[in-house]
Order: C-alpha cells, then sequence, then structure tokens
C-alpha cells in the first residue's frame, strides 16, 4: 500500500481536481481529504457517510466567576492574552475570550482560588464514507478552531487503516495549502508527494517552500504543472528549476475551461470527458502508480 | 482604518486585491501599510517589490533545563498541556516543535530549574513598496506554528494613528485566519463563482460572523463558473463590492507578478469603487 499526497504550497492550483482524477483512476484506493479547513474534495466525489465521528479540541479555560475573587493572577500568566479584565460597578470582572485561549492550562494551575476549569468541546467531525470510486475519509474543522494538524493526522490514520483492512493499494491525500502544521501532518509518513504548481511568480515562490519542506521531513518529491501555457516561460523557469533540484516533472497540463466545467457539474474531470487536459492527468497517475515506494 | 482580505478557498486572487486595494489607496496619497499575514506562503512581495530591510527573527521561548538543579519530580511534564516536555528516569526530555511557549513548566517548576531560551520560528521584514510600507512575515521551513509570527507582523506594522493598514490573510478559516483579521474594520472576502468557491466562501462567511466585523464579497475570475456565489449572496444579503472578469490577459499579467490594479485601465475605476463601497458601509454602520 502507498500513500501519495498532492500538495501545491499555494491554493488554487489545481489540487483537489487532480486528487479526485486519481481516486477515480486509482479503482483501489482511499481518498483523504485533509484540507479540514476548507474541505472540497467531497464536491467532486460526493461521498456517503457511513460512520461519523466527534473531533474533541483541547480544553479550553473557564472561569467561575462565583469563585473568583478577582485577584488577577490569571491575566498575569496567560501569553496568550486571552484573559480580558472587565470593570463592572467598580469591581474587575475576569473572562476567557476562547478565540485566544490555547487551552495551557497555565491559570488553571495558577489560580488560587481554583475558580477556573477547563473545558472540552467538539471542534470539528471526521467521517468514513463511501463513493462511486471507493471509501473515502474527510473531516470539517470546526470554524475558528486551532489543532488542524491533529485532526488531519486522524484522517490519515484512518484512511491507512481502512487501505490495510480492505487490502487496497493506494491513499490519495488531497492536502492543505501552505507550509505550516497541517501541510506537515498530511505530509509524514507518505511515499510520495506530487507537488501541484501553475507557472504564475506566486506559484513558484509557494512551490519553492512547499518542495523544501518535503525534502525535510525525507519525503520523495515529484511535480506536475497546471496550466503550463498561462506563461511558457514561467513554465520553462520551474523545468529548471526543478531540473537543478532533481525534482522529476511528470506533467503539463494546458488550461482549458473544461476544467471548472467539471467542477461546476461536480464530477472529476477524467470522468467528465476526454482531452488533453485528462490525458495529461492519466499519464501522471500511470507513472505514479507503477513507481514503487522506496 | 484596517481593512483585511481573506477568502477560505486559495488561489482566488486574495493577494492581487489586496496589494491592488494598496496601491490604489497609496495613488491617492493615503498613508498606506500592507501587512502580508499569510506567512506559510507570503506573496504580496513579488506584486509590490518591496526594497525590504534586514529580516529580524522571531522566536517564542522553550524551556531548558539547568540539571543541576532538576530532581526529576515530573512536575513540568503534569503541567504541560502539549506533551512537549518529558521526565524520563535521570532526563527530561523537551520537543520544541510541540511547545507553544506557555512558560507552565517554568512558573511550576518546584526547583526553579527551568528557565526559556528563544527558539526561531521564521523572520519579520519590513521596507518601503514605493510609500507603501510593507510588513510581512515568512515561516521557517518544517515548522508549524504560524500564529506567533502574525502576532509580530500585526504588532509592527499597525502603530495608533491615520494611515490605512491593508492585510493579507492565510487561506483557510482556522485559528491564523482569525489571528490575522481580528481587530479589522472591515474584511473583503475574495471567492470565484464555482462550487468550490462558494463552499469556501460560506465557511469564510462565517469565520467573519464570528468575530463581527462587517464584510463584503469581491468575485474574481467572474464567468468562468455558474450563478451559486451570486445567488448565496443575495440571499444571505451580503453586498457583492465588485467583480474582475476572468480573462486570460489578466491571467497571463497575474502570472507575471502584476497586479491586477495595473492590468487594465478600467481596474482602477473598480478599486475606487471597492473603496468607497467600504467606506459608506463601515460609515453607516450596516
Ligand atoms: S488556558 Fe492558557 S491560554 Fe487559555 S486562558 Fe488560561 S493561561 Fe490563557
Ligand atoms: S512552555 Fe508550556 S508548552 Fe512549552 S514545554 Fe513548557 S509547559 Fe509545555
Amino acid at each position: 500500500m502507498r500513500q501519495i499526497v498532492i500538495i501545491s504550497g499555494k491554493g488554487g492550483t489545481g489540487k483537489t481536481i487532480i486528487a479526485a482524477s486519481f481516486a477515480a483512476l486509482a479503482k483501489n484506493g482511499v481518498a483523504a481529504d485533509c484540507d479540514v479547513d476548507a474541505a472540497d474534495l467531497y464536491l467532486l466525489l460526493h461521498p456517503e457517510i457511513k460512520e461519523r465521528h466527534k473531533f474533541k479540541g483541547l480544553p479550553k479555560a473557564e472561569i467561575n466567576q462565583v469563585k473568583c475573587t478577582g485577584c488577577g493572577r490569571c491575566l498575569e500568566v496567560c501569553r496568550f492574552g486571552a484573559v480580558k479584565k472587565q470593570v463592572h460597578d467598580r469591581s474587575p470582572l475576569f473572562l476567557i475570550d476562547p478565540l485566544s485561549c490555547e487551552g495551557c492550562k497555565v491559570c488553571y494551575y495558577a489560580c488560587p482560588e481554583d475558580a477556573i476549569t477547563m473545558t472540552e468541546s467538539v471542534s470539528g467531525e471526521w467521517f468514513i464514507s463511501e463513493t462511486k470510486y471507493g471509501p473515502m475519509v474527510h473531516a470539517r474543522l470546526g470554524i475558528a478552531e486551532e489543532n488542524s494538524g491533529k485532526l488531519v493526522a486522524i484522517v490519515r490514520e484512518n484512511a491507512r487503516s481502512v487501505a490495510l483492512e480492505r487490502g487496497l493499494d493506494f491513499v490519495i491525500v488531497d492536502g492543505p495549502p501552505g507550509i505550516g502544521c497541517p501541510v506537515i501532518a498530511s505530509l509524514s509518513g507518505v511515499d510520495l508527494a506530487l507537488i501541484v504548481t501553475e507557472p504564475t511568480l506566486s506559484g513558484i515562490h509557494d512551490m519553492e517552500r512547499v518542495i523544501d519542506v518535503a525534502r525535510h521531513f525525507g519525503v520523495k518529491t515529484v511535480c506536475l504543472i497546471n496550466k503550463y501555457d498561462i506563461n511558457l516561460e514561467n513554465s520553462g523557469n520551474i523545468e529548471k528549476w526543478c531540473e537543478r533540484n532533481k525534482i522529476p516533472v511528470l506533467g503539463r497540463i494546458p488550461f482549458d475551461n473544461s476544467v471548472s466545467e467539471s467542477v461546476v457539474k461536480g464530477i472529476p474531470i477524467v470522468e467528465y470527458m476526454h482531452n488533453m487536459v485528462t490525458q495529461r492527468i492519466k499519464e501522471v497517475w500511470w507513472e505514479i502508480s507503477e513507481v514503487k515506494g522506496e | 482604518m484596517i481593512v483585511s482580505i481573506a477568502s477560505g478557498k486559495g488561489g482566488t486572487g486574495k493577494t492581487t486585491v489586496a496589494t491592488s486595494l494598496a496601491l490604489y489607496l497609496n495613488g491617492k496619497g493615503q498613508n498606506t501599510v500592507i501587512l502580508d499575514c499569510d506567512v506559510e506562503e507570503p506573496d504580496s512581495a513579488l506584486f509590490l517589490k518591496p526594497v525590504l530591510n534586514k529580516p529580524k527573527t522571531v522566536d517564542i521561548p522553550v524551556p531548558t533545563v539547568d540539571f543541576e538543579r532538576c530532581t526529576y519530580c515530573g512536575r513540568c511534564a503534569e503541567v504541560c498541556a502539549y506533551n512537549a516536555i518529558a521526565v524520563a528516569k535521570k532526563t527530561v526530555l523537551v520537543f520544541p516543535e510541540l511547545c507553544h511557549g506557555c512558560g507552565g513548566c517554568a512558573l511550576f517548576c518546584p526547583e526553579g530549574a527551568i528557565s526559556e531560551v528563544g527558539r526561531d520560528i521564521g523572520v519579520v521584514e519590513e521596507g518601503d513598496a514605493s510609500g507603501i510600507k510593507f510588513v510581512q512575515g515568512q515561516l521557517k521551513v518544517g515548522e508549524p506554528m504560524a500564529v506567533p509570527l502574525i502576532r509580530e507582523v500585526k504588532r509592527r506594522g499597525i502603530k495608533e494613528n491615520k494611515e490605512i493598514v491593508i492585510i493579507d490573510v492565510p487561506p483557510g478559516t482556522s485559528c491564523p485566519v482569525i489571528k490575522s483579521v481580528e481587530g479589522s474594520d472591515f474584511v473583503i472576502l475574495v471567492t470565484e463563482p464555482t462550487p468550490f468557491g462558494l463552499n469556501d466562501l460560506k465557511l469564510a462567511v462565517e469565520t467573519v460572523k464570528k468575530i463581527s466585523i462587517p464584510f463584503g464579497v469581491v468575485i474574481n475570475k467572474d464567468g468562468i463558473g455558474d450563478s451559486g456565489v451570486d445567488l448565496y449572496c443575495e440571499l444571505e444579503r451580503i453586498p457583492i463590492l465588485t467583480r474582475f472578469p476572468f480573462s486570460r490577459e489578466i491571467a497571463v499579467a497575474y502570472s507575471k507578478g502584476i497586479p491586477i490594479i495595473d492590468a487594465g485601465v478600467e481596474f482602477r475605476q473598480k478599486f475606487e469603487e471597492l473603496y468607497d463601497t467600504i467606506l459608506s458601509i463601515i460609515q453607516g454602520g450596516l
């Protein structure tokens, strides 16, 4: 079983379209949507949810106003600015701003009156589903929550065990944008990272950063240039950069309106039509699916 | 005044709108500051080409243990909410990437054996782009925690005077987005008219509603998809501030790092409308 993650650094380069196409082409894989902040893969794969699980984030502080004597110790020790002081009828009132609280518990230990409790809350959900093309594991992080890395790790773990249980050959991971915590969680322990880039200055810049991250974690990396004909000079520069850095460029996909049409229709493009775009995507998939993991 | 430019989905044109708005305001003689809070992938500089001063490292405090004093009592490991410090038989292990720098272990160590040292997580750079004050953060490769860096970018960029601050916000809906947007007077949500754009716009709307800041939508790449975004905005009474059509010329200009405002004369006008609408919404208290 091999795990392949599709990432890009920059958002909007076509990651999800590629991931959905691979899921459709694989026939023996599990799709995992690790962009838990803004999950879109379901719009193309239409999963039917079979299992639903709650995701609990770190418990956050709450102040029991009956016990609180207003000493202000919590305000002193919190480094995240989560304790807010208000004045009511000339006596101070201390409150916790849940959006700033990082759940470190320092105030909980420091409060001399034991007035602080740590309250667990549900900060997301994750699902195991069935699609036309096989199982899918996905999630939904609550708005404004942290810990997306932890939720990504749960999605990855479950996708992996579903693949093992059912004897499937691939886990296809649609990764999040950026290079931070959720990206690191999406990358760790995969067999291959496919970077989807586009020939724009930001696409190139972001690709270079995300490739550095993949390397940092020792993940084998290949690249695909989407909408390569938007700027041939930049595409050429990407190829040169990749050659210098020994990153194989597995494909060049032209810009075509059929891609957004397929998104509007809610179908992976390889299932929607046959053209240059889908031909190239298939070639990349064939190449990847035959490369054995190292 | 602080205006944040956000979008749930990445790649909708957030940065080109943010940099264009900064250019427009600067062109009008406004005192303008732009903050690139997308510290994982900061791209504003590609469009504005600022002259940057020497980068300054940003660090967060992590514990170090003085083994002369440590009695291996295990209190630090007990208080750490992130499992970033562990006590084994005759040693204490610190896992710096897990540490949030809360200071709990040092505060509660009964032997006073823990002190804190800085661990660098990235850099902030300040500079000038033809009159626009520019601040950006760059997260170090392999570093998971973006929020402390975002805080530092905002601390340096937002001074209490009369300028207009434009914030380029990271994509998504989680913690780093909130930290970037917090304190703004208005949020522009940039989206594209496709089912992906709509799905992520809805999430972004929930996010800004959570922090109660007035907002409006800019539709970019208008014409590529369907009418879902329009219908949604109408239903939810969300103002559509302006639209930029999809065209190959704009896409090519973008690929070269040309902000949309410089991609055609008609676009300057759109930024004027955009800005005036924002002002009237803020002043009208809508
Ligand atoms: S738990 Fe930590 S972050 Fe939350 S309010 Fe208490 S001291 Fe602040
Ligand atoms: S500073 Fe806070 S997060 Fe870091 S090791 Fe100490 S207790 Fe844990």
